[in-house]
């Protein structure tokens, strides 16, 4: 017979009636006829029901020299209930209540942990049930509608309005806004159109559009999602160490207390054996570690969760703990504090000889900077021409053959042994101020003119770092523009130190230099060179529709494009953090303060605690971790619309 | 000091050093290698006030599947968590709950129940 807690909970109540009343009665001096052959039967049967399975459990663990707390649960119960009995035979008063009551209290607080337990993990399968469980897929020029299991990268699909979308995929066709809040944490719907990206188990509002699957199964952006929170909520924080360690000895050493417990009250104080007996029993019952093992697992637990709903995703409890030194932000430049879609502002110079050379150079080029270029010379309607001998200088610009010329295309540091006219070089300067890169085009070392070309710092940039600031982090922005660019976004947005000139492989050493320094760093960054920082910062937050590289050497991982996240992601990992301790910390004062009461250490002035009481303040304290740890629900983080209750 | 203090007494001495004996002490720990068959490994460990074997060895490159046999019915034990491999498996639900273990490269996957009490390790080698 295979009985839940919660009904064994529930028959040991009201078998235990007749010594609820009895209690009750007992200052009026009324005495239950056979009280002791009632207590005896009904204690015998809530033992045998509900008792056994921690006993069992206590010995099998016991042949394995392991302890635990069944342990301490199976020695209090089965000591007051074979002492009673042996009272009972011997006439002497009898204690089966404490056994019995002691057994409903612990297996209460068993239940309402697995209650608990649930409802903080139920969040994750919460994730899991977003996805839709079957798609309209095209399939011989008719779409069908088929589970999702048998959707193929590559499939057309069509999503009508108010339906899920079933995988991650580009919109082929049609136009539609999109509430992506499930997934990014945004609650604003978001208008897609034709060559736009969509995630599965996003909800299509009002168009109807077709796409093309990109991702499907396990690869699709809701199941990695879910992957990741899977893995932190199970990841163990260093803190935890403390306890693995405790745990260790906690519950022998507990018996050793409560056997010196009895001999000190037995042998030196004169007091009678049951007493002794209560005073140990009390000692074994109140010290169950049950509060300490729960503390971290489920702060963590519900803490993970909260953030991934909100768009931040925290890769294990080790990138929680460390986030709450951090005292320095540094930030990548493009992509990051700036939109990363830079657009040619001002050229100088003959605008189409310039414009010619430089697109025909950056065709083959992916820096974003060239995108820039090749965008502009098409509204221009100029025309690439084909060049040959094509050379990328890293983290300089590019070279190559342009009609028998050798032409150079990048920073001014491709230009460093040629001449660069005072004008032209007044011109750049003027430019930079303007918070412009400048990128200079030359021809048989020779600078033609340049193009000025400008990324916009995102909206929500100056708001972030001026959160940041108010925390106390200091702020850096780290890039390989130049000083003059760098300076002027950074004032835009406030930042308190620039880093500028960096190449792109050295972007890891820097943050090295700033940890060397005694900073404790955290780096924000999206592109694939950010990866080596990434990894080398304390703390690595990749940013929003990074690569999947970012996005495996961060820590945390940003769903938006979003600055803001920055700070939700230190808020709510410090609130996590702060959780787990406060919870360790009560758990351990608890522990502290109980065991000398439950051992008679204050009898003297009236302060003692029997079996029961021992019992009861047991489960409460299981249950009030529980309760902290799901308070984090509740918690405020910045930058959130504040929910109206 | 009467004698039944005296007893007392000594039988308390005897019983601490038998619990530090007993749980403090040297004891050997049980390993297991698991069964392969038809490019198949299996292993079972029985969840009774811990895990018996508390150490399951697995071959390299033979897919594994570990199973969790739960025999005990307090709260303690009934999930067992693999924190490398972010898995959290609730064992109540069914009699033998199988656990996928990755064999593709040789290391340890330590197993906790839910609060970090009882341990156990995979290795793969």
């Amino acid at each position: 017979m295979k009985l839940s807690n919660i009904k064994r909970f529930w028959i040991a109540l009201i078998l235990s009636i007749p010594m609820i009343i009895q209690m009750l009665a007992m200052p009026f001096h009324w005495m239950m006829p056979g009280y002791n052959w009632i207590a005896f039967i009904t204690t015998t049967v809530i033992m045998l029901i509900s008792a056994a399975p921690y006993w069992k459990s206590a010995w099998a663990a016991f042949k394995k020299h392991n302890a635990n707390m069944n342990t301490l649960v199976a020695v209090g119960t089965s000591v007051a209930y074979f002492y009673s009995i042996f009272a009972m035979f011997t006439n002497r008063a009898v204690y089966f209540e404490s056994a019995a009551f002691v057994t409903i209290f612990v297996l209460l607080g068993d239940a309402m942990e697995e209650k608990m337990h649930s409802n903080a993990s139920n969040a994750l399968s919460k994730l899991v049930n977003l996805q839709a469980k079957d798609a309209d897929v095209l399939r011989n020029g008719e779409f069908v509608k088929l589970p999702l299991k048998e959707v193929h990268v590559g499939d057309i699909l069509r999503v009508k309005p108010g339906e899920k979308i079933p995988v991650d995929g580009t919109i082929t066709e049609g136009t539609t806004t999109i509430d992506e809040s499930m997934v990014t944490g945004e609650s604003m719907p978001v208008t897609k159109k034709k060559g736009d990206k969509v995630v599965g188990a996003t909800i299509n509002s009002n168009g109807t559009f077709t796409f093309k699957a990109t991702k499907v199964g396990s690869n699709t952006m809701l199941s990695q999602i879910v992957e990741l929170v899977k893995k932190a909520q199970t990841s163990h924080a260093p803190i935890q160490n403390l306890t693995d360690k405790i745990s260790g000895f906690f519950v022998p050493a507990v018996l050793i207390i409560a056997i010196i417990t009895f001999v000190i009250w037995y042998v030196f104080l004169n007091a009678s054996l049951v007493n002794a007996i209560l005073f140990a029993v009390s000692v074994i019952v109140i010290a169950c570690p049950c509060a300490l093992g729960l503390a971290t697992p489920t702060a963590l637990m519900v803490g993970t969760a909260k953030s991934a709903k909100m768009g931040v995703l925290i890769k294990n409890g080790e990138v929680l703990e460390k986030v709450t030194n951090i005292d320095t932000v540094v930030f990548d430049k493009t992509g990051t504090i700036t939109i990363g879609k830079p657009k040619v502002t001002d050229i100088v110079g003959d605008s189409k000889r310039v414009l010619t050379v430089a697109t025909s150079l950056e065709e083959s080029s992916e820096h974003p900077l060239a995108t820039a270029i090749i965008k502009k010379a098409k509204e221009e309607k100029i025309a690439p021409v084909k060049v040959d001998n094509f050379a990328a200088i890293e983290g300089k610009g590019v070279k190559a053959n342009f009609n028998n010329h050798t032409a150079l295309v990048g920073s001014n540091k491709l230009f460093a042994n040629s001449n660069i006219s005072q004008e032209i070089q007044a011109e750049a300067e003027q430019l930079q101020n303007e918070a412009k890169t400048v990128i200079y085009v030359g021809l048989d070392q020779q600078v033609i003119g340049l193009i000025a070309i400008q990324d916009v710092p995102k909206p929500s940039a100056k708001a972030a770092i001026a959160e940041l600031k108010k925390r106390g982090l200091k702020t850096v922005m780290l890039t390989g523009d130049n000083k003059n660019v760098a300076q002027a976004i950074g004032k835009q947005v406030g930042i308190d130190q620039i880093i500028a000139g960096v190449l792109p492989t050295d972007k890891a050493d820097n943050i090295k230099k700033l940890q060397k320094a005694g900073n404790k760093v955290a780096f924000v960054g999206d592109g694939i060179n950010d990866a080596p920082a990434l990894s080398t910062a304390d703390v690595g937050i990749a940013m929003g529709a990074g690569t999947d590289i970012a996005i495996e050497s961060g820590g945390i991982v940003l769903v938006q494009n979003d600055l803001m996240g920055v700070v939700k992601a230190l808020d709510i990992s410090k609130k996590t953090f702060n959780r787990i301790k406060l919870n360790l910390f009560w758990a351990l004062i608890y522990n502290l303060i109980g065991i000398p009461i439950a051992a008679g250490l204050f009898a003297g002035i009236g302060l003692q605690l029997s079996p029961e009481l021992a019992g009861l303040a047991m489960a409460f304290s299981s249950v009030s971790v529980l309760t902290s740890s799901l308070l984090l629900n509740k918690a405020k983080i910045a930058g959130t619309s504040t929910q109206t209750a | 000091m009467n004698t039944n203090q005296i007893i007392v007494l000594i039988a308390a001495i005897l019983l601490i050093g038998f619990i530090i004996w007993w749980f403090f002490g040297k004891h050997q720990e049980t390993a297991e290698n698991a069964n392969v068959t038809k490019g198949k490994q299996e292993a079972d460990v029985v969840v009774n006030g811990g895990y018996s074997p508390s150490t399951i060895v697995l071959k390299k490159n033979v897919p594994a599947e570990v199973n969790f046999d739960l025999k005990d019915s307090t709260a303690c034990l009934s999930h067992v968590v693999f924190d490398q491999l972010g898995v959290n498996k609730d064992l109540s639900k069914k009699n033998v709950t199988p656990v996928k273990i990755p064999t593709n490269k040789p290391g340890e996957y330590d197993f906790t129940c839910q609060m970090g009490m009882f341990h156990g390790k995979v290795v793969v080698k």
